[in-house]
Protein backbone atom coordinates (compact mmCIF):
# COMPACT_ATOMS: atom_id res chain seq x y z
CA UNK A 1 0.00 0.00 0.00
CA UNK A 2 1.64 3.63 -1.01
CA UNK A 3 1.28 5.52 2.11
CA UNK A 4 2.56 8.53 0.15
CA UNK A 5 -0.47 9.28 -1.31
CA UNK A 6 -2.66 12.29 -0.03
CA UNK A 7 -5.41 11.20 2.54
CA UNK A 8 -7.50 13.93 1.06
CA UNK A 9 -7.29 16.29 -1.65
CA UNK A 10 -8.20 19.13 -1.15
CA UNK A 11 -9.05 21.56 -4.19
CA UNK A 12 -7.87 24.96 -2.84
CA UNK A 13 -7.67 27.32 -6.42
CA UNK A 14 -7.98 30.70 -4.34
CA UNK A 15 -5.26 32.64 -3.08
CA UNK A 16 -4.81 32.14 1.43
CA UNK A 17 -6.83 35.72 1.77
CA UNK A 18 -10.16 34.97 -0.35
CA UNK A 19 -9.47 31.47 1.52
CA UNK A 20 -9.70 33.24 5.08
CA UNK A 21 -12.84 36.19 3.60
CA UNK A 22 -14.63 33.09 2.21
CA UNK A 23 -14.58 31.20 5.62
CA UNK A 24 -15.81 33.99 7.93
CA UNK A 25 -18.31 34.85 5.25
CA UNK A 26 -19.92 31.48 5.25
CA UNK A 27 -19.58 31.19 9.26
CA UNK A 28 -21.75 34.61 9.11
CA UNK A 29 -24.49 32.98 7.05
CA UNK A 30 -24.51 29.82 8.86
CA UNK A 31 -25.11 31.40 12.28
CA UNK A 32 -27.65 33.89 10.46
CA UNK A 33 -29.35 30.95 9.31
CA UNK A 34 -29.35 30.06 13.23
CA UNK A 35 -31.88 32.51 14.42
CA UNK A 36 -34.11 32.31 10.86
CA UNK A 37 -34.62 28.73 11.67
CA UNK A 38 -35.45 29.01 15.26
CA UNK A 39 -38.04 31.70 14.53
CA UNK A 40 -39.48 29.56 11.22
CA UNK A 41 -39.52 26.68 13.84
CA UNK A 42 -41.44 28.78 16.22
CA UNK A 43 -43.74 30.34 13.60
CA UNK A 44 -44.83 27.22 11.30
CA UNK A 45 -45.08 24.86 14.63
CA UNK A 46 -47.57 27.43 16.16
CA UNK A 47 -49.65 27.63 12.13
CA UNK A 48 -49.34 23.88 12.46
CA UNK A 49 -51.29 23.77 15.96
CA UNK A 50 -53.71 26.58 15.05
CA UNK A 51 -52.14 29.22 16.80
CA UNK A 52 -49.22 32.13 15.73
CA UNK A 53 -46.29 31.45 17.51
CA UNK A 54 -43.93 33.88 18.81
CA UNK A 55 -45.05 37.77 17.70
CA UNK A 56 -44.55 39.99 21.11
CA UNK A 57 -40.68 40.63 20.55
CA UNK A 58 -40.09 43.54 17.68
CA UNK A 59 -42.52 43.10 14.15
CA UNK A 60 -43.95 39.91 13.94
CA UNK A 61 -41.87 38.44 16.54
CA UNK A 62 -38.90 38.75 14.67
CA UNK A 63 -36.64 39.73 17.35
CA UNK A 64 -37.69 36.32 19.73
CA UNK A 65 -34.54 34.06 18.54
CA UNK A 66 -32.10 37.57 19.87
CA UNK A 67 -34.26 37.87 23.00
CA UNK A 68 -33.99 34.05 23.96
CA UNK A 69 -29.91 34.24 23.89
CA UNK A 70 -29.75 37.33 25.39
CA UNK A 71 -31.34 35.57 28.03
CA UNK A 72 -29.60 32.66 27.85
CA UNK A 73 -26.65 34.25 28.23
CA UNK A 74 -27.37 36.62 31.14
CA UNK A 75 -28.13 33.50 33.04
CA UNK A 76 -25.62 32.40 36.40
CA UNK A 77 -23.33 30.00 35.34
CA UNK A 78 -24.42 26.82 37.25
CA UNK A 79 -22.11 23.99 37.67
CA UNK A 80 -23.02 21.30 39.62
CA UNK A 81 -21.20 19.42 42.31
CA UNK A 82 -20.51 16.20 40.73
CA UNK A 83 -19.56 17.86 37.41
CA UNK A 84 -16.37 16.44 36.09
CA UNK A 85 -13.77 19.30 35.61
CA UNK A 86 -13.05 20.87 32.24
CA UNK A 87 -14.71 18.14 30.81
CA UNK A 88 -18.29 20.00 31.64
CA UNK A 89 -16.74 22.88 29.78
CA UNK A 90 -15.28 21.70 26.48
CA UNK A 91 -18.13 19.33 26.11
CA UNK A 92 -20.44 22.14 24.54
CA UNK A 93 -17.84 24.04 22.72
CA UNK A 94 -16.52 20.90 20.81
CA UNK A 95 -20.29 20.60 19.91
CA UNK A 96 -20.30 23.87 18.36
CA UNK A 97 -16.79 23.21 16.68
CA UNK A 98 -18.09 20.14 14.88
CA UNK A 99 -21.26 21.93 13.86
CA UNK A 100 -18.88 24.17 12.12
CA UNK A 101 -16.54 21.82 10.56
CA UNK A 102 -19.26 20.31 8.79
CA UNK A 103 -20.50 23.72 7.76
CA UNK A 104 -17.79 24.60 5.86
CA UNK A 105 -18.52 22.02 3.86
CA UNK A 106 -22.07 22.72 2.09
CA UNK A 107 -21.48 23.93 -1.26
CA UNK A 108 -23.05 27.35 -2.44
CA UNK A 109 -22.15 27.50 -6.00
CA UNK A 110 -19.53 26.45 -8.90
CA UNK A 111 -16.18 27.87 -9.00
CA UNK A 112 -16.83 31.88 -10.02
CA UNK A 113 -15.06 34.98 -10.86
CA UNK A 114 -15.16 37.74 -7.48
CA UNK A 115 -12.81 40.32 -8.34
CA UNK A 116 -10.63 38.87 -10.65
CA UNK A 117 -10.17 35.88 -8.28
CA UNK A 118 -11.50 33.19 -8.83
CA UNK A 119 -13.16 31.68 -5.72
CA UNK A 120 -15.31 28.38 -5.00
CA UNK A 121 -18.69 29.11 -3.53
CA UNK A 122 -18.44 26.67 -0.87
CA UNK A 123 -15.91 26.16 2.63
CA UNK A 124 -13.77 23.39 1.49
CA UNK A 125 -13.93 20.92 -1.21
CA UNK A 126 -11.84 17.75 -0.25
CA UNK A 127 -12.11 14.77 -2.29
CA UNK A 128 -13.52 12.71 0.45
CA UNK A 129 -16.42 15.33 1.07
CA UNK A 130 -19.10 12.39 2.86
CA UNK A 131 -16.66 10.91 4.82
CA UNK A 132 -15.39 14.51 6.67
CA UNK A 133 -19.10 14.74 6.70
CA UNK A 134 -19.40 11.92 9.19
CA UNK A 135 -16.45 12.62 10.42
CA UNK A 136 -17.39 15.76 12.09
CA UNK A 137 -20.53 14.23 12.78
CA UNK A 138 -18.66 11.89 14.90
CA UNK A 139 -17.00 14.16 17.20
CA UNK A 140 -20.62 15.53 18.18
CA UNK A 141 -21.30 12.35 19.34
CA UNK A 142 -18.00 13.18 21.58
CA UNK A 143 -20.10 16.55 23.20
CA UNK A 144 -23.27 14.53 23.62
CA UNK A 145 -21.45 11.67 25.53
CA UNK A 146 -19.00 13.68 27.51
CA UNK A 147 -21.58 16.19 28.45
CA UNK A 148 -24.13 13.74 29.71
CA UNK A 149 -21.15 12.08 31.23
CA UNK A 150 -19.39 14.95 33.11
CA UNK A 151 -22.70 16.53 34.37
CA UNK A 152 -22.07 13.81 36.87
CA UNK A 153 -26.14 13.16 36.88
CA UNK A 154 -28.05 10.44 35.71
CA UNK A 155 -30.49 11.74 33.99
CA UNK A 156 -27.67 13.09 31.72
CA UNK A 157 -25.85 10.44 31.55
CA UNK A 158 -28.84 8.10 30.64
CA UNK A 159 -29.60 10.80 27.89
CA UNK A 160 -26.37 10.64 26.38
CA UNK A 161 -26.13 6.69 26.32
CA UNK A 162 -29.59 6.64 24.48
CA UNK A 163 -28.25 9.59 22.07
CA UNK A 164 -24.87 7.85 21.31
CA UNK A 165 -26.59 4.35 20.80
CA UNK A 166 -29.29 6.27 18.62
CA UNK A 167 -26.54 8.54 16.26
CA UNK A 168 -24.28 5.55 16.03
CA UNK A 169 -26.91 3.09 14.77
CA UNK A 170 -28.07 5.67 12.65
CA UNK A 171 -24.92 7.14 11.41
CA UNK A 172 -24.81 3.59 9.68
CA UNK A 173 -27.73 3.52 7.37
CA UNK A 174 -27.28 7.22 6.13
CA UNK A 175 -23.90 6.70 5.33
CA UNK A 176 -25.09 3.14 3.52
CA UNK A 177 -27.62 5.29 1.61
CA UNK A 178 -25.37 8.04 0.57
CA UNK A 179 -22.69 4.90 -1.27
CA UNK A 180 -25.47 5.01 -4.01
CA UNK A 181 -24.67 8.52 -4.82
CA UNK A 182 -21.49 8.56 -5.00
CA UNK A 183 -21.31 5.29 -6.84
CA UNK A 184 -23.61 7.28 -9.38
CA UNK A 185 -21.30 10.49 -9.42
CA UNK A 186 -18.09 8.84 -9.49
CA UNK A 187 -17.13 11.16 -6.73
CA UNK A 188 -17.02 11.47 -3.10
CA UNK A 189 -16.68 15.41 -3.37
CA UNK A 190 -19.97 17.76 -2.65
CA UNK A 191 -19.42 20.26 -5.21
CA UNK A 192 -18.21 17.02 -8.08
CA UNK A 193 -21.93 15.20 -6.59
CA UNK A 194 -23.73 18.72 -7.27
CA UNK A 195 -22.22 18.70 -11.24
CA UNK A 196 -22.93 15.08 -11.81
CA UNK A 197 -26.68 16.35 -11.13
CA UNK A 198 -26.75 18.45 -14.24
CA UNK A 199 -29.15 16.29 -16.27
CA UNK A 200 -31.04 14.96 -13.62
CA UNK A 201 -31.49 15.43 -9.17
CA UNK A 202 -30.22 12.35 -7.68
CA UNK A 203 -33.84 12.15 -6.00
CA UNK A 204 -35.31 10.59 -8.53
CA UNK A 205 -32.66 8.22 -9.65
CA UNK A 206 -31.79 7.71 -5.62
CA UNK A 207 -35.67 7.70 -4.35
CA UNK A 208 -34.71 4.94 -1.39
CA UNK A 209 -31.91 6.44 -0.71
CA UNK A 210 -32.88 9.57 -0.24
CA UNK A 211 -35.85 8.05 2.00
CA UNK A 212 -33.12 6.27 4.24
CA UNK A 213 -31.36 9.18 3.87
CA UNK A 214 -33.90 11.89 5.35
CA UNK A 215 -35.30 9.07 8.20
CA UNK A 216 -31.63 9.01 9.36
CA UNK A 217 -30.95 13.18 9.25
CA UNK A 218 -34.27 13.05 11.66
CA UNK A 219 -32.26 10.65 14.03
CA UNK A 220 -28.64 12.35 13.51
CA UNK A 221 -30.32 16.11 14.35
CA UNK A 222 -32.10 14.63 17.54
CA UNK A 223 -34.76 15.76 16.29
CA UNK A 224 -38.55 14.53 16.83
CA UNK A 225 -39.71 11.96 16.34
CA UNK A 226 -36.40 10.74 17.02
CA UNK A 227 -35.60 13.29 19.83
CA UNK A 228 -35.12 10.36 22.44
CA UNK A 229 -31.52 12.20 23.65
CA UNK A 230 -33.69 15.14 25.32
CA UNK A 231 -36.67 12.89 25.74
CA UNK A 232 -38.18 15.87 27.76
CA UNK A 233 -41.28 13.38 29.55
CA UNK A 234 -38.82 10.73 30.27
CA UNK A 235 -35.22 12.19 31.08
CA UNK A 236 -36.09 16.42 32.42
CA UNK A 237 -33.86 17.03 28.87
CA UNK A 238 -31.32 14.55 28.09
CA UNK A 239 -27.75 15.12 28.05
CA UNK A 240 -28.18 18.64 28.27
CA UNK A 241 -29.64 18.82 31.22
CA UNK A 242 -27.35 20.17 33.67
CA UNK A 243 -26.10 22.65 31.76
CA UNK A 244 -27.49 26.05 31.65
CA UNK A 245 -27.00 29.60 30.29
CA UNK A 246 -24.28 30.00 27.91
CA UNK A 247 -23.22 26.45 27.45
CA UNK A 248 -26.63 25.54 26.97
CA UNK A 249 -26.75 28.39 24.42
CA UNK A 250 -23.77 26.42 22.63
CA UNK A 251 -25.42 23.23 22.77
CA UNK A 252 -28.72 24.77 21.65
CA UNK A 253 -27.34 26.71 18.46
CA UNK A 254 -24.94 23.49 17.43
CA UNK A 255 -28.38 21.79 17.33
CA UNK A 256 -29.71 24.36 15.00
CA UNK A 257 -26.76 24.37 13.14
CA UNK A 258 -26.69 20.99 12.29
CA UNK A 259 -30.32 20.75 11.59
CA UNK A 260 -28.92 23.45 8.83
CA UNK A 261 -25.80 20.98 7.58
CA UNK A 262 -27.93 18.50 7.02
CA UNK A 263 -30.30 20.54 5.22
CA UNK A 264 -27.54 21.59 2.91
CA UNK A 265 -25.87 18.29 2.82
CA UNK A 266 -29.05 16.61 1.36
CA UNK A 267 -29.98 19.97 -0.83
CA UNK A 268 -26.15 19.07 -2.38
CA UNK A 269 -26.78 15.74 -2.71
CA UNK A 270 -30.26 14.75 -3.84
CA UNK A 271 -31.97 18.30 -4.84
CA UNK A 272 -29.11 19.66 -7.63
CA UNK A 273 -27.29 22.01 -4.61
CA UNK A 274 -26.98 25.43 -6.71
CA UNK A 275 -29.00 23.94 -10.39
CA UNK A 276 -32.01 24.98 -11.24
CA UNK A 277 -34.86 22.64 -12.20
CA UNK A 278 -35.59 21.75 -15.76
CA UNK A 279 -31.81 22.68 -17.05
CA UNK A 280 -32.61 25.89 -16.56
CA UNK A 281 -29.59 28.49 -16.70
CA UNK A 282 -29.11 31.04 -14.51
CA UNK A 283 -26.03 33.04 -13.71
CA UNK A 284 -24.00 32.23 -10.65
CA UNK A 285 -25.16 34.79 -8.64
CA UNK A 286 -28.30 33.15 -8.07
CA UNK A 287 -27.07 29.92 -6.53
CA UNK A 288 -26.33 30.72 -2.74
CA UNK A 289 -29.94 32.06 -3.04
CA UNK A 290 -31.20 28.40 -4.66
CA UNK A 291 -29.09 26.83 -2.04
CA UNK A 292 -30.57 28.31 1.31
CA UNK A 293 -33.65 28.44 -0.66
CA UNK A 294 -33.62 24.63 -0.93
CA UNK A 295 -32.48 24.23 2.80
CA UNK A 296 -34.98 26.20 4.12
CA UNK A 297 -37.25 23.62 2.30
CA UNK A 298 -35.95 20.93 4.09
CA UNK A 299 -36.24 22.96 7.28
CA UNK A 300 -39.62 23.65 6.77
CA UNK A 301 -40.15 19.63 6.09
CA UNK A 302 -38.09 18.67 9.07
CA UNK A 303 -40.76 21.37 11.43
CA UNK A 304 -43.57 19.73 9.36
CA UNK A 305 -42.75 16.04 10.99
CA UNK A 306 -42.17 17.78 14.20
CA UNK A 307 -45.15 18.46 13.85
CA UNK A 308 -46.86 15.75 12.92
CA UNK A 309 -45.04 12.37 14.16
CA UNK A 310 -45.31 11.42 18.08
CA UNK A 311 -42.21 9.97 19.46
CA UNK A 312 -40.18 6.13 18.83
CA UNK A 313 -40.56 4.25 21.92
CA UNK A 314 -36.59 3.28 22.62
CA UNK A 315 -36.78 -0.19 21.03
CA UNK A 316 -38.90 1.08 17.87
CA UNK A 317 -36.12 3.31 17.45
CA UNK A 318 -33.34 0.69 17.20
CA UNK A 319 -35.82 -2.00 14.97
CA UNK A 320 -35.87 0.72 12.50
CA UNK A 321 -32.70 1.60 12.12
CA UNK A 322 -31.27 -1.85 11.90
CA UNK A 323 -33.59 -3.72 10.76
CA UNK A 324 -35.29 -1.61 8.31
CA UNK A 325 -33.36 1.33 7.09
CA UNK A 326 -29.69 -0.40 7.11
CA UNK A 327 -31.21 -3.31 4.87
CA UNK A 328 -33.19 -0.90 2.55
CA UNK A 329 -29.72 1.17 2.32
CA UNK A 330 -27.81 -1.77 1.40
CA UNK A 331 -30.49 -3.07 -1.04
CA UNK A 332 -30.78 0.36 -2.58
CA UNK A 333 -26.34 0.27 -3.15
CA UNK A 334 -26.17 -3.29 -3.79
CA UNK A 335 -29.00 -2.06 -6.21
CA UNK A 336 -26.97 0.91 -8.02
CA UNK A 337 -24.01 -1.10 -8.02
CA UNK A 338 -25.45 -3.86 -10.19
CA UNK A 339 -27.12 -0.33 -12.45
CA UNK A 340 -23.76 1.05 -12.48
CA UNK A 341 -21.85 -1.66 -13.50
CA UNK A 342 -24.11 -3.22 -16.11
CA UNK A 343 -25.38 0.23 -17.93
CA UNK B 1 -83.54 -10.77 34.24
CA UNK B 2 -80.46 -12.94 33.75
CA UNK B 3 -77.55 -11.26 32.16
CA UNK B 4 -77.29 -11.24 28.56
CA UNK B 5 -73.15 -11.44 27.51
CA UNK B 6 -73.93 -10.54 24.38
CA UNK B 7 -74.85 -7.13 24.55
CA UNK B 8 -71.67 -6.79 26.36
CA UNK B 9 -68.89 -7.84 23.61
CA UNK B 10 -66.82 -5.07 22.58
CA UNK B 11 -65.66 -6.04 19.33
CA UNK B 12 -62.00 -4.95 19.14
CA UNK B 13 -60.76 -3.72 15.64
CA UNK B 14 -57.43 -4.52 15.04
CA UNK B 15 -54.87 -3.49 11.96
CA UNK B 16 -55.02 -5.39 8.61
CA UNK B 17 -52.73 -7.98 9.48
CA UNK B 18 -49.72 -8.42 12.10
CA UNK B 19 -47.17 -5.49 12.75
CA UNK B 20 -43.71 -6.33 11.04
CA UNK B 21 -43.10 -7.38 7.77
CA UNK B 22 -42.43 -5.52 4.33
CA UNK B 23 -46.63 -5.20 4.50
CA UNK B 24 -45.60 -3.45 7.99
CA UNK B 25 -43.23 -1.11 6.35
CA UNK B 26 -45.84 -0.07 3.59
CA UNK B 27 -48.32 0.85 6.04
CA UNK B 28 -46.02 2.46 8.55
CA UNK B 29 -44.81 4.64 5.63
CA UNK B 30 -48.99 5.47 3.96
CA UNK B 31 -49.57 6.23 8.01
CA UNK B 32 -46.96 8.74 8.45
CA UNK B 33 -48.19 10.20 5.15
CA UNK B 34 -51.36 10.47 5.96
CA UNK B 35 -50.22 11.81 9.04
CA UNK B 36 -48.54 14.39 7.19
CA UNK B 37 -51.83 15.31 5.09
CA UNK B 38 -53.86 15.95 8.59
CA UNK B 39 -51.40 18.09 10.32
CA UNK B 40 -51.12 20.06 6.74
CA UNK B 41 -54.73 20.27 6.62
CA UNK B 42 -54.93 22.19 10.28
CA UNK B 43 -52.16 24.30 8.61
CA UNK B 44 -55.09 25.36 5.96
CA UNK B 45 -57.84 26.24 9.25
CA UNK B 46 -56.39 28.99 10.44
CA UNK B 47 -55.64 30.52 13.70
CA UNK B 48 -57.88 30.53 16.64
CA UNK B 49 -55.61 32.52 19.10
CA UNK B 50 -57.39 35.68 20.82
CA UNK B 51 -54.45 38.23 21.04
CA UNK B 52 -55.42 38.61 24.66
CA UNK B 53 -54.56 42.32 25.81
CA UNK B 54 -55.73 43.86 22.24
CA UNK B 55 -58.80 41.63 22.15
CA UNK B 56 -60.74 40.36 24.66
CA UNK B 57 -63.43 37.70 24.64
CA UNK B 58 -66.56 39.50 25.37
CA UNK B 59 -68.46 38.45 28.70
CA UNK B 60 -71.85 37.43 29.91
CA UNK B 61 -74.23 40.04 31.05
CA UNK B 62 -74.65 38.02 34.75
CA UNK B 63 -70.80 37.77 34.30
CA UNK B 64 -69.45 38.31 38.26
CA UNK B 65 -66.23 40.65 37.51
CA UNK B 66 -65.02 43.55 40.25
CA UNK B 67 -67.98 45.03 42.29
CA UNK B 68 -69.40 48.30 41.71
CA UNK B 69 -71.52 50.70 43.96
CA UNK B 70 -74.22 53.19 42.23
CA UNK B 71 -75.23 56.50 42.46
CA UNK B 72 -79.38 57.47 41.87
CA UNK B 73 -79.13 58.96 38.48
CA UNK B 74 -80.74 62.08 39.09
CA UNK B 75 -79.93 63.00 42.16
CA UNK B 76 -76.41 61.82 42.23
CA UNK B 77 -77.07 60.26 46.09
CA UNK B 78 -75.50 56.81 46.84
CA UNK B 79 -77.47 53.90 46.81
CA UNK B 80 -75.83 52.43 49.55
CA UNK B 81 -77.33 53.16 53.59
CA UNK B 82 -74.70 51.63 55.41
CA UNK B 83 -77.17 48.24 56.69
CA UNK B 84 -73.69 45.81 55.91
CA UNK B 85 -76.10 43.10 55.06
CA UNK B 86 -73.62 42.82 52.56
CA UNK B 87 -70.80 42.37 55.19
CA UNK B 88 -73.07 39.69 56.77
CA UNK B 89 -73.70 37.50 53.97
CA UNK B 90 -70.54 37.77 52.69
CA UNK B 91 -69.10 34.19 53.37
CA UNK B 92 -65.39 35.32 52.26
CA UNK B 93 -65.63 37.73 55.28
CA UNK B 94 -63.75 40.80 52.68
CA UNK B 95 -66.42 43.30 52.86
CA UNK B 96 -65.74 46.41 55.47
CA UNK B 97 -68.50 48.96 56.21
CA UNK B 98 -68.55 51.26 58.55
CA UNK B 99 -71.78 53.80 58.50
CA UNK B 100 -72.35 57.40 60.05
CA UNK B 101 -75.62 59.11 59.71
CA UNK B 102 -76.66 61.80 57.03
CA UNK B 103 -77.56 65.18 58.28
CA UNK B 104 -79.13 67.77 56.02
CA UNK B 105 -75.77 69.92 55.50
CA UNK B 106 -74.16 66.52 54.42
CA UNK B 107 -76.48 64.38 52.65
CA UNK B 108 -74.99 61.32 51.34
CA UNK B 109 -77.11 58.87 50.57
CA UNK B 110 -80.81 58.63 49.86
CA UNK B 111 -81.38 56.84 53.28
CA UNK B 112 -80.59 57.93 57.07
CA UNK B 113 -77.25 56.44 57.42
CA UNK B 114 -74.51 56.25 54.78
CA UNK B 115 -71.47 54.04 54.48
CA UNK B 116 -68.34 56.44 55.70
CA UNK B 117 -66.08 53.70 55.20
CA UNK B 118 -66.70 50.83 52.43
CA UNK B 119 -63.61 48.77 51.56
CA UNK B 120 -64.11 45.30 49.55
CA UNK B 121 -60.84 43.29 49.92
CA UNK B 122 -60.43 42.03 46.38
CA UNK B 123 -57.66 39.66 47.54
CA UNK B 124 -60.46 37.63 49.50
CA UNK B 125 -63.29 37.74 47.46
CA UNK B 126 -64.87 34.54 45.90
CA UNK B 127 -66.84 36.28 43.06
CA UNK B 128 -70.05 34.43 44.40
CA UNK B 129 -72.52 37.96 44.60
CA UNK B 130 -73.95 37.31 47.45
CA UNK B 131 -73.41 40.77 48.06
CA UNK B 132 -75.57 41.72 45.08
CA UNK B 133 -78.32 39.14 46.05
CA UNK B 134 -78.07 40.59 49.74
CA UNK B 135 -78.35 44.70 48.99
CA UNK B 136 -81.72 45.61 49.34
CA UNK B 137 -80.93 48.76 47.59
CA UNK B 138 -79.54 47.34 44.42
CA UNK B 139 -76.08 49.69 45.49
CA UNK B 140 -73.82 46.88 44.72
CA UNK B 141 -73.27 44.83 42.03
CA UNK B 142 -71.35 42.45 40.05
CA UNK B 143 -69.51 44.33 37.06
CA UNK B 144 -67.92 42.93 34.59
CA UNK B 145 -63.85 43.85 35.37
CA UNK B 146 -62.17 41.21 35.85
CA UNK B 147 -58.55 42.48 35.00
CA UNK B 148 -57.76 42.72 38.71
CA UNK B 149 -53.78 42.26 39.04
CA UNK B 150 -52.08 44.43 41.11
CA UNK B 151 -48.31 45.42 42.11
CA UNK B 152 -48.87 44.64 46.13
CA UNK B 153 -51.84 43.16 48.51
CA UNK B 154 -52.79 46.82 49.56
CA UNK B 155 -53.92 47.49 46.48
CA UNK B 156 -56.31 45.19 45.97
CA UNK B 157 -58.20 46.57 49.02
CA UNK B 158 -61.06 48.97 46.83
CA UNK B 159 -62.71 51.85 48.54
CA UNK B 160 -65.85 53.36 48.05
CA UNK B 161 -64.52 56.22 45.70
CA UNK B 162 -62.95 53.42 43.71
CA UNK B 163 -65.89 51.47 43.56
CA UNK B 164 -68.27 53.82 42.77
CA UNK B 165 -65.97 55.23 39.86
CA UNK B 166 -66.89 54.82 36.40
CA UNK B 167 -64.27 51.63 35.15
CA UNK B 168 -61.63 53.19 32.86
CA UNK B 169 -62.42 50.77 29.79
CA UNK B 170 -65.66 48.89 29.37
CA UNK B 171 -64.94 44.98 29.29
CA UNK B 172 -66.77 44.38 26.18
CA UNK B 173 -70.25 42.36 25.93
CA UNK B 174 -72.00 39.70 24.41
CA UNK B 175 -75.95 39.48 24.18
CA UNK B 176 -77.74 37.18 26.46
CA UNK B 177 -78.58 34.99 23.46
CA UNK B 178 -75.03 34.50 22.19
Amino acid sequence: MNLNVPFALVGYIEPWWMVVIKSIVFAVIGLQLVPIVLLMERKILGRFQNRYGPNRVGPYGMMTPIADVIKLLSKEPFRPKTAIGWLFELAPVLSIVAAFGALALIPYGPVVDIFGTATGLYGIDVSIGALYLFAFGAVSFYSVMLGGWASGSKYSFLGSMRACAQLISYEVPQGMALIGVIMTAQTMSLTGIVEAQQAMWFIVPQFFGFIVFMVASFAETNRPPFDLAEADAELTGGYNTEFGGSKFTLYFFAEYLNLIVLSGVATAIFLGGWLLPFGIDAPNWVGPFVVIFKMLLFVTFFIWVRATLPRLRYDQLMSLGWKVLLPLATLNALVTAIVVVVF
Amino acid sequence: MAWNPEADVIEVVRGPDKPGGAGGLYRAFGETLRGLKTTFGQLRMGVDTIQYPEEKVPVYPRFRGRHQLHRFEDSGLEKCVGCSLCAASCPADCIRVVAAENTPENRVSAGERYAAVFEINLSRCIFCGYCEVACPFDAITMGHEYELSAANRSDLIFTKEMLLAEPLERTPLRAEGE
